[in-house]
Order: structure tokens, then C-alpha cells, then sequence
């Protein structure tokens, strides 16, 4: 079955196997706690929230501000269901937790039926404080905490405890991966396919005789289901503890820089955004840190001052590469390619 | 650009990020002194209340490194900014819990209460000691189950009893509280909840009518709950607002008529930031005040003399200094100074390590003669830490805005903690089972 499958989707094996490599030999052999619980997890998992909004926005054409609302009700979900359904299994937790997302996501989705850019952005907004609002008010949510945050439950897959660093960050990258070759699956099926005819022209699409009603709620459904995952993974991989607030409006436009900073329809480039926007305030922050900047004025005016150059470098990236990281990585390797080759 | 000189750029540029991210192991150029990260915020929403604060907290420093450092020790600051987020904390965190540049971490101080709960399980990991310092939970004060918790000095389960002994004072006794209508009015987070379940114990022994209001977040709109105020002929109410919550709470009150001195805030709602903007409105306001302002108590005026009019104050605006959030920096400071001093005398004049944090923030005792010293009367109330109890002994006083300042019109009140000790540790034990965590035989 691989084998078919693998050249179905058209996927040269070499560079699978070295990334499957990399991912669960060399990264957990040579990374250190730092590495693995400040940088390496965080980037993963926003770059698989990358994929979950790509999915709906670069390759179905349709928009989303509600992105972390999603994450959010997955984060929830998943602490629910392991409070309450006592010995079900971190994986199942993680599939229900996603498919509970999915259903929002079709409810919200259903706007797209009726309205197009700009208005349905405002409807998916309405997502995002709706459920920040429900879980920041209904105490049920949280187990009736007094603080409202939920806390990430003993995490362990057949009795092994995933509680340390590489724990999580092997849980983390268990799932991207496995999300990954879902998402390959998916684009390029007959559903991805039709998604970016819909995309690309929606009533030649329908002309065509694509059901462009029942694909536009797919794509809010799997795009929301990708995300639903990925809050769990935000909440008790990465931070160990969250509340409502964790996915404010402020992660949805991170979500949304992602996806343009790696680049629209793409996959991989997801991750290179999910780098660049994690990476840059902390390499920033070092660089001030090593770099005596003290002349430029005191702390206060040296924190803004990364700010700006934060927002400086992104304008700058989107001007002189408007396809995203990853189409700059692209056209480097064809010509690289093209010289050997000639 | 060239395609290939684009690419060249982006290569050298990763190259350089790796490399920098990888310079964690520093050249030793900070062995001998002790680190003390500063997770500070001076951009995002609470910049307002947090660069005042830093500066309390860095001019102490700098202070005290003038005169030679803790016993000889200095301190070594390295601010990180987190903009109030999680997320940049945690990166915070990582890097610096270890140690930085050849000097050790002995304690953290976390500067926000989301911060402060959400690292709590990987600090019992790491055991490392994490204070907060008039916030953080409320349950972190049984010693047994949260041995690397710290919530010094004060929680809102004390400021509730505070609130009410104020106005069992005012009223002639606790005797009179009887049958009077105390609406308590919150920001709705979990920092506005804190106090429903005290209030609700105290309204039970005392026969006040207990109200609950809360607000939602972030509350630039109270016009009902004021209004509900009026109509239910409150006789006092406590204010627990955050933000934007207070001004705007204080001029609704002046329009529906409810008097400013009938209003106790919280110890967060009551900075000059708080009540500035209401103007006319906050006259006679009162607060509950853990960090009492002013800027004439010996240290800041040694502070004054040595840091502000020598120009190496961190303060671009002298005028907050001395201010409610500049004193809270100055008071966590010196509660850190006299940590280490406390473990300076059992393991020697030398940086501390998180063993040795801990234990010295466990034992620590900052008495009343030991505050005198300091010329921190008034400023600071005695604190005593043990093993069993990690909160000390919680104090706060009354203070009134008089439209340019706030005064304080009470001494120290230490309301009444025991009638909670039982509903707390309850809370601690409960955590415990949820968690599995055994909790730790008291030793001393």
C-alpha cells in the first residue's frame, strides 16, 4: 500500500524518509530543553495551525479571523473529555477533540453559503468571541476553577508519560506528521482539487458541476478540525496550562501571518512562516541582549524598538517576496537544479 | 536582488539566527554575582502598570550593587520582555532558569498571576522556587503541597477580611455589620472570582447581606451594575477592578450618585493610574494598599539622593517616582535582597542556587527592627515565611485619595486569615489528589 500511495501522490521517497529522520532521530538526539520546549514545539505546532487555515484560505479561497476559536474549543474539548471519560486514550482524545472542532467549524461555516471576502471575514470573527466568551464565562468549561484555567491533565500514551520535554515534543510531532500526509491526501484529491477550482472561479466551479456548497462547509470542517488538534497540542504540549483568553484575536492573526509569510497553498511553507514568527521577537531580543544597544536609549525604548523592526522586516518580506517563504525556497532549489542539470 | 543574492541573504541570516540562538552557553562574565530575571512588560496592554514597576525593582538593584551587592554578591539583571503574554514567559523561563552567563538562579519572581499559575507544574519539575508576590493562587500558601510556590505577603482571601474589618470599624464594631448590604462588584476573570468564596464565609459570621456583580472584561461600560447598586441601597462596596475597570467604575458611581467614600478598592485598584483619570470623581475614594506610595520613607530617599538625582534612575518619567507601582517594584526588591541575605547566612556570602533559593525563602524572616533597617517602616509590614506556610503574615492599610494622592488612613490591618485556613487548605489538598501529588512531610 505505501508504495502506491507514495506515488499517487507523486512524493519522492528520499527526502521523506531523511525528514522522518531528522524529525525522530536527530532533532530528539541533539536538542536540548530549551531548544525542544521554547522553539522547536511552539514552531511545529503553529505551523500545523498554519496548515489547518491554509486548507480553508489558500486552497478553498475562503477567509477566516476566527481561526483561534477553533483551537480554542479543541484545547477545551480535549480537557473535558480526559476529565470526564476516564481512561480514554490520548489519540482518541486528540480525534474527538478535533471532530468536535469540525462540527463548529461547519455551523460557522455556514455563512460562506450566502457571503463572500470581507463580510464572511466578519462572520468568522464572530466565532472568535463567541467562544472566549463562552468558555471565559460558563465555569463548567474549566471544572469549575476558580481561576478558569484549564491545566493539562497527566498526559501518557500505553502507560508512558509524556510529561517531559521530549515527551511533548514527541507527541507534537507525531501528530504534525501524521496531519501532514493527511493534508498531501487531502490537496491533492479530488476534494483539494475542487477546492481550488472554487477557488479560483466559484461559478465555473458550479458550472462544472462541483457541489460548491457541500466542499465550502468540507473546507471549514477539516480546516477547523486541523486547528481543533492543534489547540490541544498549544495548550497541554506547549504551555501545560491555558484559559480562553490564550486564544484571543491576537493568535488568529498570528494563524493568518503565518499562512502569508510561508506562503498561500502550500504545506511546508506553513512552517517556515510558524519559524519566522516565533523566531524573529526571540532572535531580536538576544540580538539586543549581546549587542550593547544601550546607546540607542534605555530598556523601555529598546523593547519597542524590536517591535518596529519586527513589523519593519514582515512589511519587507511581503513586499519584496509577496508568495512567501516558501517560494523564494522553491525558486532558489530550481536554480540550483537548473545549473547542475545544464 | 538577485535570486541568488536573495537566497544568500536568507541562508546567512538562518545561519546567524542558529548561531545566536545557540549562544546560550554564555562566556562566564557574570560568575559571583547572582541572577535575577526580570519578566518584565513594557509594551502590550499593561505597560502602564509595569514600567513603573521595573524601575522600582532596577534602581533598588543598582542601588545595592553601588554599595558592593548583597554581602559582597552582586545582582546581575537580565530583563526579559514577555508583553503579558504566555508565550514569551515560557521562552523567559527556558532560557533563563538555569542560570545565565556563568551566575545561577536562586529564585523567579513571576510579575503576573496568568504567568504564575501556568508555570506552576513545570517549576515543581524544574524545583524551582517561583514567587509572586501579592498575587498568584491562593492555595500555593500550603508549604506541604506546593513546596517551590511562593504567593508572598498578601491574597485577596485576607483583603476580603480587611475590606470588611475597615467597615466593621467605621460602623462601631463587628456587631453593626449586621444586616448592612456589602456588594462586592469584579472584573470577571479569575482574579475578580477570587473573593466570592471569602466574601461568602464572612457574610455568614458577620450577617452582612453579601451582593456579587460582576463585570465583564474589561469593563468600559457599568452603567446597569452601578444602577443595580443604587437601587439596592448598597451601603459599601468593594471594588475589584483591573485596568480601564476603575476609572470608569468611579465616574459611573459620581453619576448614579453612589459616594466615592463608600468604595473600597482592591490592591490593583489602587494606583494613582486607577484613580488619575476619574478626576473630581475619585475624591475620597478608598483603596486597600499593600504598597503604600509616598517618597518619604528613609529608602526612597536614600533611593532619591543616590539613584534619581545622580541621573541612573530607570525612570523616564520622574514623576512615578514613588508612585503605588514604583513602591511595589521597591518592595518585591527588597523581599528578594532579603532572601538571599537569609541564605547568605546558612550557605555563605555567595550566589545561591534553587536548593539553596528555596530553603532561604522558606526561612525567611523580615522582622519589624530588620524593616527599620532597611528605612522601609511603613513601607513594608513583617513577613515570615515557613515550610508550612508560604504567604507570611498578609497586611494591608486603608489609603484615601485625596485628588492628588493617596494617604494612608489606617495602620497595618491584618483582617482575619485564620477563619480561611481551613477553606484554603481544603482547596491545597484537593489540588493535591487531582494532581497525585503527595504532599510533603513539615520539616523545619
Amino acid at each position: 500500500m505505501p508504495s502506491g500511495l507514495l506515488s499517487r501522490l507523486d512524493a519522492p521517497l528520499l527526502p521523506i524518509v531523511a525528514g522522518l529522520l531528522v524529525t525522530f532521530a536527530v532533532i530528539p538526539a541533539m536538542a536540548d530543553d530549551y531548544w525542544l520546549s521554547s522553539i522547536i514545539i511552539p514552531t511545529l505546532v503553529m505551523g500545523l495551525a498554519g496548515i489547518g487555515l491554509n486548507l480553508l484560505q489558500g486552497y478553498a479561497g475562503l477567509v477566516s479571523l476566527g481561526s483561534a476559536a477553533f483551537m480554542l474549543i479543541g484545547a477545551f474539548s480535549a480537557y473535558n473529555l480526559i476529565l470526564r471519560v476516564p481512561g480514554l486514550p490520548l489519540p482518541l482524545v486528540l480525534l474527538i477533540s478535533g471532530l468536535i472542532a469540525a462540527a463548529a467549524g461547519v455551523v460557522f461555516g455556514l455563512p460562506s453559503l450566502r457571503i463572500r471576502g470581507f463580510y464572511l471575514g466578519a462572520s468568522t470573527l464572530g466565532a472568535q468571541f463567541f467562544f472566549e466568551w463562552l468558555f471565559s464565562n460558563f465555569t463548567w468549561f474549566s471544572n469549575d476553577s476558580q481561576s478558569l484555567t484549564i491545566s493539562a491533565p497527566r498526559l501518557e500514551i500505553l502507560g508512558y508519560s509524556l510529561q517531559s520535554p521530549l515527551g511533548r515534543y514527541f507527541l507534537a510531532a507525531s501528530v504534525t506528521v501524521l496531519l501532514i500526509g493527511l493534508a498531501f491526501l487531502i490537496v491533492r484529491s479530488r476534494l483539494g482539487r475542487e477546492w481550488m477550482a472554487i477557488r479560483d472561479m466559484e461559478t465555473a466551479a458550479s458550472v462544472l458541476g462541483i457541489r460548491v456548497a457541500r466542499r465550502k462547509l468540507q473546507a471549514y470542517a477539516i480546516s477547523s478540525f486541523f486547528l481543533g488538534v492543534t489547540g490541544v497540542l498549544w495548550a497541554f504540549a506547549y504551555l501545560g496550562t491555558s484559559d480562553a483568553h490564550t486564544f484571543n484575536l491576537d493568535k488568529s492573526f498570528q494563524v493568518l501571518f503565518i499562512v502569508l509569510i510561508g506562503g498561500v497553498a502550500t504545506i511546508f511553507g506553513n512552517f517556515l512562516g510558524a519559524a519566522f514568527i516565533v523566531l524573529t521577537p526571540i532572535l531580536l531580543d538576544r540580538v539586543v541582549l549581546a549587542a550593547d544597544l544601550s546607546f540607542l536609549g534605555d530598556q523601555g525604548a529598546l523593547t519597542n524598538l524590536q517591535r518596529i523592526i519586527f513589523g519593519a522586516i514582515i512589511i519587507l518580506l511581503l513586499i519584496k517576496e509577496p508568495d512567501g517563504l516558501s517560494a523564494l525556497l522553491r525558486r532558489a532549489r530550481q536554480a540550483v537544479r537548473n545549473r547542475y542539470a545544464g | 536582488m538577485s535570486l541568488l543574492s536573495k537566497t544568500l541573504a536568507l541562508a546567512t541570516s538562518a545561519l546567524i539566527a542558529a548561531a545566536t540562538l545557540t549562544s546560550v552557553a554564555q562566556a562566564d562574565e557574570a560568575t559571583g554575582q547572582q541572577l535575577f530575571p526580570l519578566f518584565s512588560y513594557r509594551t502590550g496592554p499593561y505597560a502602564p502598570s509595569g514600567i513603573p514597576q521595573w524601575a522600582g525593582y532596577r534602581d533598588y538593584f543598582n542601588y545595592i550593587n553601588e554599595k558592593g551587592g548583597v554581602n559582597g554578591v552582586k545582582i546581575f539583571v537580565q530583563e526579559c520582555e514577555t508583553a503579558y503574554t504566555l508565550e514569551r514567559a515560557f521562552e523567559c523561563y527556558e532560557r533563563y532558569k538555569n542560570g545565565y552567563a556563568g551566575a545561577p538562579v536562586a529564585v523567579l519572581f513571576t510579575t503576573s498571576s496568568g504567568f504564575d499559575a501556568a508555570i506552576s507544574d513545570k517549576a515543581r519539575l524544574d524545583k524551582l522556587p517561583i514567587i509572586s508576590v501579592a498575587g498568584g493562587r491562593g492555595d500555593a500558601v500550603d508549604g506541604s503541597v506546593f513546596p517551590y510556590q511562593f504567593p508572598l505577603l498578601f491574597d485577596y482571601w485576607t483583603e476580603a477580611s480587611i475590606v470588611i474589618e475597615h467597615i466593621a470599624n467605621q460602623a462601631g464594631g463587628y456587631d453593626k455589620l449586621n444586616g448592612l448590604k456589602i456588594a462586592t462588584l469584579y472584573h470577571d476573570s479569575g482574579y475578580g472570582r477570587e473573593t466570592i468564596q471569602p466574601m461568602a464565609i464572612l457574610s455568614e459570621k458577620y450577617g452582612f447581606e453579601n451582593i456579587q456583580i460582576a463585570v465583564p472584561h474589561p469593563g468600559e461600560q457599568q452603567q446597569a451594575q452601578w444602577q443595580q447598586i443604587k437601587r439596592a441601597g448598597v451601603d459599601w462596596v468593594f471594588f475589584r477592578a483591573w485596568g480601564v475597570m476603575s476609572p470608569v467604575g468611579l465616574k459611573t458611581a459620581a453619576r448614579v450618585g453612589f459616594p466615592a467614600d463608600r468604595i473600597i478598592g482592591d490592591i490593583w485598584t489602587g494606583s494613582e493610574e486607577d484613580a488619575r483619570p476619574a478626576g473630581a470623581a475619585a475624591k475620597n475614594y478608598l483603596a486597600v494598599s499593600v504598597f503604600p506610595s509616598g517618597t518619604d520613607f528613609e529608602i526612597t530617599k536614600e533611593l532619591k539622593k543616590n539613584v534619581i538625582d545622580a541621573g541612573k534612575g530607570d525612570l523616564k518619567d520622574v514623576s512615578k517616582f514613588g508612585s503605588v507601582y514604583y513602591n511595589a517594584g521597591l518592595v518585591q526588591a527588597i523581599i528578594y535582597t532579603e532572601i538571599l541575605r537569609t541564605g547568605q547566612k546558612k550557605f555563605g556570602n555567595r550566589p545561591l542556587t534553587k536548593e539553596e533559593g528555596q530553603w532561604a525563602a522558606e526561612h525567611l524572616d523580615i522582622t519589624a527592627e530588620r524593616i527599620a533597617e532597611l528605612g522601609a517602616t511603613g513601607l513594608l509590614s513583617p513577613l515570615k515565611i515557613t515550610p508550612q506556610d508560604h504567604e507570611g503574615d498578609p497586611a494591608a492599610k486603608i489609603v484615601q485619595w485625596d485628588g492628588q494622592k493617596w494617604n494612608a488612613v489606617t495602620d497595618w490591618l491584618k483582617g482575619d486569615r485564620p477563619l480561611f485556613r481551613d477553606a484554603i487548605y481544603a482547596r491545597a489538598a484537593a489540588y493535591a489528589k487531582e494532581k497525585g501529588i503527595e504532599p510533603r512531610q513539615a520539616q523545619n
